[in-house]
């Protein structure tokens, strides 16, 4: 055993490479996703969907439906009118339509039936008539627009579209923009993107009678409990929700869905299991992808090259429900303020509802087309001075253990050494300049948040809590309500127990995400995982080591400690630990919003080459240096940076979640449309690590899985440019774009 | 998931029983590899009582060259055409176009008959019910309309079989067995200008295998794609051609075939440029195809940008074409 650090790691599992405690049962083909689940009696439903944008439905007719055999039951909207919403403030959606129907997908009714071929069939025979409406698919309409509401419901004091707007100023702006050596002025339009999980949404219902059980394919299962609570009026103590291994979420199982109270409300109804699973197509329905947003950006440098002024104005094109508005709408601002300091700073965000598919939290939530925009008006504004992109990004690096314009407490912070990590691997001193037309470099960065101080609902609880038990066999039993969606929370809660026990990994069992089970975890986003789970599990680990220590040396076998502390304790021996909510953020309304006790820091350089001729361009390589405060299980890290790295070059190149403005209907509803990155679209990736060991997180550790994603789309943009002396502003960059631009740059 | 509708699956063993069960059964399809029909049955756009399975029939996997004719069996894996010997040796543009259909998986469960029958494709309609539903059906399923042409009154889903164009400049026929006959097609007059149903193939034939000239010496040939990612995707453009240099190094010969664009892969007339320069040869191949081809919205990708991809792609063929090893 080695020795024991000065931050209690003795470095026998954290910091070491180490598989995914589940990777052999996906590898297999062994893992149990949510539709592999089946139970006796178990029915299929399926939804009746909106074929209109906006409507009033006049009237649900089931009458042929109900006549085909093997149909069972069927579902109303009326029969579950309560509303929901995972924020609290605008809870707007319900299972499913009752009056209106906001977009076409828009769930209207469902059906159970005994396979679910008929259920198909017996949707298509549910015939729903609608009165038209008419519908909004550009954001400024909808804000234009007062005589069309799309929630009417809101009361006198929303008579608009808007779900949220935000306004916030730091320091004299206008009067710091005046005095710019260099200022970028120019509008930037970011497309909408889906997650594109591999595992479509999937959901199971069980009703004994007193208690309903929902396995479902979720990454917050502690707000579906809440949700099914609501909206079935069920008490919460006779709710369970479990999640089994989910096959990516990306943030768009971040929201409870439609299915989940449908499938609950038929087995309620029928008294049998009710399993619903979506299909593509209605995974890009449920939607809650990262938001179009058009954005104004003016940046003014002084001649040095300090950042003296930031001034953005975003028009935020929500979809249909409010989802994560609200927090969009903040985090479209209050994300921007690092890894730079910003002498002054103002935002106004508007998050506008029309009649498409909602969206919600990506990936980068709300801050990842703020940063593009943002980073590429700083390249224009520095190229003005005649600055090197990296060296303007140095010399306004934030600092560490410091305040950001906005108020946000920055600890640590490695963003000085990811750029020298990027600019030496990627030879950008040497190459950048040097390879000819239609190859170039750029490069960017970032900073992302590791959880929020901000619980989802107000409370004074913690917002993680683990259990860990030691068994005399030497096994040991890890209860996180954390969801492991491919990040691999479950194999950390494995290394913990090894790294503060002196247990093997393998002998560590995790249950997690079971209501029943498991104490709350909050649920898989705002990459809160690791660093709240992390900490709850490392409080719970240690009050287990100090017993063992009393009793036992760190060399006797485990199982043997685990022995003679249990003896000594005279019960079993049982530990909690939690993640309390600190206070953190500015007095300000919304300064709490993007407060997080510990910010990552990311730096990519993008090597890109394009095809003048035909505008066909191709990523060849990103350097992603990323300031994870420690790598715990460097292969997961790693993971992440590479995930991160392909998702945001992805939406640089071809994704687009789009609709016929004429009539709402999706453009791409499949992933032969919406094109994802294969394999060989994908740029070689270098994923570098930086440890800022942060004197908070556990270990050190902050987030790894979603701030490496912001620099990859402006550096790519910034490659473009460097390449071809073409700035794009609109997302994603098809060839025919560059084309354009090219053709203008020669007039 | 999207689900299949019902129907009879039948495993015949040879030409001879899948060709009795074709003309036994009224409503029944024929499906190899299934990785074109199976998404179309899950969208509603056929819904066969009968599925005529030709993988058992392993008679006709091969290819082979004899008579001077190269032969393909039509359950030839498109893997395999990208793979075999025969094929990169003597048709390197079948090999070409074959190595970029779909993907791996794909490309070893399609077939060359099938990718030859390959139904015509539209953004329009290769989508759900529901979808098709809420948009309104169109002439080439369930409706009247067409949302490609807002006249239209034929249909323009785009041809997009990656193997076609490079056959048709080969030359090549396919034959058509039924229960009482046995006929061969040249490729070019196989494709009819109706995106309902693009071929002359009848309901009980089977399309059993492809015939092409074997190439004389010195006859160049390439596949370009144009495609928005580097696989699973079907081509926006494709772009075919053949063609020989006579003893001067002047053109003599040259056959070009477009696909992607309407219904029917297309040939490019191109009578009148023997004799000419290499260079001029391709400037005015180049400009031919661009006045005779016309993409449409019937794919998701900007039609004005396809169009002018169009020369580009005809010059880089006959660039790649004349810059292969000659044989």
């Amino acid at each position: 055993m080695t020795e024991e650090g000065k931050d209690g790691r003795r470095g026998v599992s954290i910091g070491r490479r180490q598989r995914k405690n589940e990777g052999r049962l996906k590898a297999t083909g062994a893992a149990m996703y949510a539709d592999d689940l089946r139970l006796p009696r178990m029915l299929f439903a399926k939804t009746v969907r909106s074929t209109e944008p906006h409507a009033r439905i006049v009237r649900i007719d089931f009458s042929e439906a109900k006549k085909l055999p093997g149909v069972i039951e069927t579902l109303a909207g009326h029969e579950l009118p309560e509303r929901y919403g995972v924020i609290p403030w605008t809870q707007d959606e319900q299972a499913l339509c009752v009056d209106k129907v906001r977009f076409v997908g828009d769930p209207v009714a469902a059906v159970a039936a005994l396979d679910e071929r008929t259920a198909e069939e017996a949707c298509a025979l549910v015939r729903v008539e609608y009165e038209k409406l008419p519908a909004l698919m550009d954001p400024d309409e909808a804000l234009a627009r007062t005589d069309v509401l799309i929630h009417d419901e809101r009361g006198a004091n929303h008579q608009d579209n808007l779900t949220k707007r935000v306004q916030l100023a730091f320091g004299p702006v206008d009067e710091k923009l005046a005095q710019s050596a260099s200022i970028a002025e120019a509008d930037f339009f970011y497309e909408g993107s889906t997650h594109a999980p591999i595992e479509p949404h999937c959901a199971l219902a069980q009703w004994d009678g007193v208690t309903l059980t929902v396995w479902s394919s979720t990454q917050i299962p502690h707000y579906v409990h809440r949700a099914l609570s609501k909206v079935l009026g069920l008490s919460a103590a006779r709710v369970r929700v479990i999640q089994p291994v989910v096959g990516g979420a990306f943030g768009g199982k971040s929201d409870p869905f439609s299915l989940e109270f449908c499938v609950a409300k038929l087995a309620m109804k029928t008294g049998r299991p009710v399993k619903m699973l979506y299909t593509r197509e209605e995974v890009f329905y449920a939607h809650r992808g990262r938001h179009p947003m058009k954005m104004r950006y003016r940046v003014g440098l002084s001649k040095e090259g300090a950042i003296e002024a930031v001034d953005s104005k975003i028009v935020i094109d929500g979809g249909a429900y409010a989802s994560f508005g609200l927090v969009t709408a903040y985090y479209a601002g209050q994300l921007l303020t690092g890894p730079y300091r910003f002498g002054t700073y103002r935002f106004d965000a508007a998050r506008v509802y029309t009649n498409k598919p909602p969206c919600g939290p990506k990936r980068g939530h709300g801050s990842v087309q703020p940063r593009f925009a943002f980073e590429c008006a700083l390249d224009m504004a520095a190229e003005k001075l005649g600055i090197d992109p990296i060296e303007v990004r140095r010399r306004n690096f934030v600092g560490e253990n410091t305040e950001t314009v906005n108020g946000q407490w920055i600890t640590s912070n490695g963003f000085m050494q990811c750029l020298e990590s990027v600019e030496r691997a990627s030879g950008w001193r040497e190459r950048r300049g040097k390879l000819g037309f239609g190859r170039g470099l750029g490069v960017a960065g970032s900073m992302y948040i590791s959880g929020t101080a901000y619980p989802v609902y107000p409370n004074q609880m913690p917002q993680s809590g683990v259990v860990v038990k030691l068994d005399r066999s030497g096994r040991v039993t890890v209860y996180c309500g954390a969801s492991d969606i491919g990040q691999g929370i479950n194999t950390l809660l494995a290394q913990i127990p090894a790294e503060e026990l002196g247990c093997d990994p393998e002998d560590v069992s995790v249950v997690a995400a079971d209501t029943d089970l498991t104490p709350v975890d909050l649920g898989a986003y705002s990459s809160r995982v690791t660093y709240m789970c992390g900490l709850a599990a490392i409080e719970a680990c240690r009050k287990l080591r100090a017993q063992l220590d009393e009793v036992s040396e760190a060399t006797d076998p485990f199982a043997l400690r685990v022995e003679k502390a249990e003896a000594k304790a005279g019960t079993t021996l049982v530990s909690s630990g939690a993640y309390r909510t600190q206070k953190l953020g500015a007095d300000y309304r919304g300064g709490t919003i993007g407060a997080s006790p510990a910010y990552s820091f990311s730096a990519h350089v993008a090597q890109v080459s394009v095809d003048a001729e035909t505008g066909l361009w191709k990523v060849e390589r990103i350097w992603a240096a990323h300031d994870c405060g420690k790598a715990l299980n460097p292969t997961l890290v790693e993971g992440q940076i590479e995930g991160s790295v392909y998702m945001g070059a992805g939406e640089a190149q071809m994704e687009a979640h789009t609709v016929y403005p004429e009539n709402g209907l999706l453009r791409a509803p499949n992933l032969l449309d919406y094109r994802i990155p294969t394999s060989l679209d994908t740029p070689e990736i270098d994923s570098l690590i930086v440890e800022s060991n942060d004197p908070s997180g556990p270990y050190g550790a902050k987030e790894a899985g979603e701030g490496p994603l912001h620099p990859a789309i402006p550096a790519i943009a910034n490659a473009i440019h460097d390449a071809v002396g073409v700035r794009l502003t609109r997302l994603p960059f098809s060839p025919g774009d560059i084309l354009r631009a090219l053709r203008e740059r020669k007039c | 998931m999207l689900t299949l509708p019902p129907f009879t699956h039948h495993a015949p063993t040879s030409v001879d029983e899948a060709l009795a069960l074709l003309a036994q059964h009224k409503d029944a399809l024929l499906i190899a590899g299934g990785t074109d029909l199976v998404p179309n049955m899950k969208h509603g756009l056929r819904s066969p009582a009968h599925l005529v399975s030709l993988r058992g029939l392993s008679s006709l996997a091969y290819t082979r060259e004899e008579n001077g004719e190269i032969l393909l069996g039509a359950t030839t894996l498109i893997q395999t055409l990208a793979d075999d010997a025969l094929v990169k040796k003597r048709l390197p543009a079948l090999a070409e176009a074959a190595a970029q259909i779909a993907g791996p998986q794909l490309r070893r469960m399609g077939t060359l008959g099938g990718n030859l029958c390959l139904d015509t494709r539209c953004v329009y309609i290769n989508q759900t019910h529901f979808w098709r539903r809420a948009l309104g059906f169109c002439l080439k399923k369930d409706g009247t309309v067409c949302h490609v042409v807002k006249s239209g009154k034929r249909c323009v889903a785009a041809a997009s079989n990656d193997t076609a164009p490079v056959l048709m400049t080969l030359g090549a026929s396919v034959v058509l067995q039924s229960k009482h006959n046995v006929r061969r097609v040249p490729l070019t007059e196989f494709y009819v200008s109706d995106g309902i149903r693009n071929t002359v193939i009848g309901d009980d034939e089977i399309l059993v295998e492809a015939r092409i000239p074997a190439p004389r010496t010195g006859l160049c040939m390439a596949y370009e794609k144009l495609r928005q990612r580097e696989a699973i995707d079907f081509p926006a453009l494709g772009v075919a051609v053949t063609l020989s240099l006579d003893a001067q190094g002047l053109l003599e010969t040259i056959r070009l075939a477009v696909t992607g664009l309407a219904a029917r892969p297309q040939m490019v007339r191109c009578d009148d440029l023997a004799g000419r320069t290499v260079d001029e040869a391709t400037a005015e191949a180049a400009r031919h195809a661009f006045k005779q081809c016309h993409p449409l919205t019937n794919i998701n990708i900007d039609p004005e940008w396809r169009r002018e991809m169009i020369p580009i792609f005809v010059r880089r063929a006959i660039r790649r074409a004349l810059s292969s090893p000659r044989r």
